[in-house]
């Protein structure tokens, strides 16, 4: 049997994870999609979740958003939670101010819609309709609309894939500084080993609907890929993924790192 | 002035263009000799396409002139001019005109609002498709003209079976194109639209309703167009006003003017009516691409 449970504010504790899994299980038909999963996600904490197509990383997304089902297991999720996918999903029909607070209830709308459009830059975009509008500011709008809900945990499902390397490079600062703002928790499935070892606290690496590895990342922020350590947590993670990596990259991870500390999973 | 190479011999072929520049107010051949503006006279577009127009108009007058073309085949153009002001100037073309438009106001409007309710019924609900959908699909497939023996027997010859016969050829086309769209909403943004909390009214009022007003608009156009061919059809059983009446009448004197101005008018209206649908799309759909103006 399932259970969901949905985190109440007025009695979690303080410490609590907002976000816990156990033993969570997914199947479509026989395949298990996701097989005993466990997870916990700390408050404010940026968690990137990597993983091989198929390794459900999407189907895990997917169930802590609330659009899919578990089979079995616990799955505890923070009721304040937000999504922003790869496409920015706007409604074509509303201006950008009227899609960043779509569904919401609450006095004085517009002038929320304003101050969470002006936090990710497009004070001047707020009347423009989704078709005029970039793919970057049409991502910032979506992400906007997600943070305008002050959610506990916000998830991002390869958010940043469709743009181009120079918008990306923005919205890795754009995304970093908002979540230093909003302190939600983050839960980020990305393709990118680079993009997750540059804005995660802990890497997490899905194979076969399970932790795979877990790699905690010390580095200290704002992080660039020359820095000293980055290039070892990148092969490290690219030879979890099964990509080969040059041998002398690989003979400087053979030094020891302190940066690096794994987790025992499980 | 321009040189153009292709190097074809070396391996390394290139092609390269090298242009002069052409300075302002430099002036070639007899253009030098007209006074300025007549130098940048430039036709309008609309005026070079009226041009093939006027002229079978022309040929078509001198044929009929002539005796090229009979009277009883078709009239002048200056006769049908002729006619066509006696019959506004004495009111009588605006009085079937307006007889005719009722008519076809009347049922467009009562067909489009069932097409739309029952699209509604059908694309919001698993339930309303189940018992709606088919028999609708099974109505559709009659052409409305093929009912008209079966109404002249339910409902007599009056007013009555002729905007019946408009209800049942606008209803489909508004059902159809209204339901594809309700039902082709795409799936990422109702998904989006859950993720953002929106109960079930909100997700029809802000994503559904609109984002099917295209397919709506399609649907309407059809339905229009479809209203005015039954109102020729309709309007030529026992009728005593309305354009369709005038043509059948002038058919039985022989007045192939008024014939060409009834077509005239049938066809100024649907261009007319075609004119205020798009201009209400403008409106309705301003958040479409091709409507978008940075």
């Amino acid at each position: 049997m399932s259970n969901i449970d949905h985190l109440d504010p007025s009695k979690s504790a303080h410490s609590a994870a907002p976000v816990q899994l156990r033993n969570v299980v997914r199947q479509f038909g026989e395949q298990r999609v996701i097989d005993g999963l466990d997870l916990d996600i700390a408050p404010g904490e940026f968690v990137a979740l990597l993983g091989a197509s198929g390794s459900g990383k999407t189907t895990l997304l997917r169930s802590l958003a609330g659009l899919d089902s578990i089979d079995s297991g616990q799955l505890l999720v923070p009721k304040a939670r937000a999504a922003v996918f790869q496409e920015p999903r706007l409604m074509p029909w509303k201006r950008a101010w009227k899609n960043v607070i779509l569904g919401l209830h609450i006095p004085n709308a517009k002038a929320r819609a304003v101050q969470a459009l002006t936090e990710v830059g497009l004070a001047h975009r707020l009347d423009a309709y989704p078709a005029t509008l970039s793919g970057g500011e049409a991502q910032r709008v979506a992400l906007a609309r997600g943070l305008v809900r002050e959610p506990k945990l916000l998830l991002l499902d390869e958010p940043f894939a469709a743009l181009d390397a120079l918008t990306r490079i923005r919205m890795h600062r754009l995304i970093i500084e908002l979540w230093r703002k909003h302190t939600p928790a983050v839960l980020l499935v990305t393709h990118d080993v680079d993009e997750a070892i540059l804005l995660a606290d802990r890497v997490i690496v899905l194979a076969n609907g399970k932790i795979a590895e877990q790699v905690s990342i010390d580095l200290p922020r704002a992080r660039d890929t020359g820095q000293p350590g980055f290039q070892a947590i990148r092969a490290r993670l690219l030879n979890l993924l099964g990509v080969e990596v040059e041998s002398a990259v690989v003979a400087e991870l053979q030094a020891p790192i302190s940066t690096v500390r794994r987790f025992a999973h499980g | 002035m321009t040189e153009k190479t292709f190097d074809t011999q070396s391996a390394t072929g290139s092609f390269s263009v090298n242009k002069a520049a052409r300075y302002r107010g430099e002036l070639q051949g007899a253009s030098r000799l007209l006074p300025h503006w007549l130098r940048n006279w430039r036709t309008p577009e609309f005026l070079l396409r009226l041009l093939s127009p006027i002229a079978l108009l022309l040929l078509w007058e001198l044929a009929s002139q002539g005796g090229l073309i009979p009277q009883r085949v078709i009239a002048a153009p200056s006769q049908i001019g002729g006619t066509l002001w006696a019959m506004i100037a004495s009111g009588e073309l605006g009085k079937h005109l307006l007889v005719s438009l009722q008519r076809a106001l009347v049922g467009l409007s009562i067909g489009v609002s069932l097409g739309v309710v029952a699209a509604l019924i059908s694309g919001l609900s698993k339930r309303g498709e189940v018992v709606l959908d088919s028999p609708l699909q099974m109505l559709r497939t009659i052409p409305s003209l093929a009912l008209v023996p079966l109404f002249i027997l339910w409902f007599g010859i009056g007013e009555f079976t002729k905007i019946a016969l408009i209800v049942v050829g606008t209803t489909f086309p508004v059902y159809m194109n209204l339901f594809a769209g309700i039902r082709g909403i795409d799936p990422k943004l109702i998904e989006a639209a859950n993720t953002l909390g929106l109960n079930r009214r909100e997700l029809i009022w802000h994503v559904i309703l609109p984002g099917s007003l295209p397919s709506f608009f399609v649907g309407l156009r059809y339905s229009l167009g479809i209203s005015w061919l039954a109102l020729v059809f309709v309007e030529q059983i026992n009728t005593t006003a309305g354009i369709g009446f005038l043509a059948s009448d002038a058919r039985d004197f022989m007045r192939t003017d008024v014939i060409v101005i009834c077509l005239l008018i049938y066809s100024v209206l649907g261009l007319l009516i075609d004119g205020l649908i798009r201009t209400l799309e403008r409106f309705a759909l301003a958040w479409r691409p091709t409507f978008v103006r940075n």
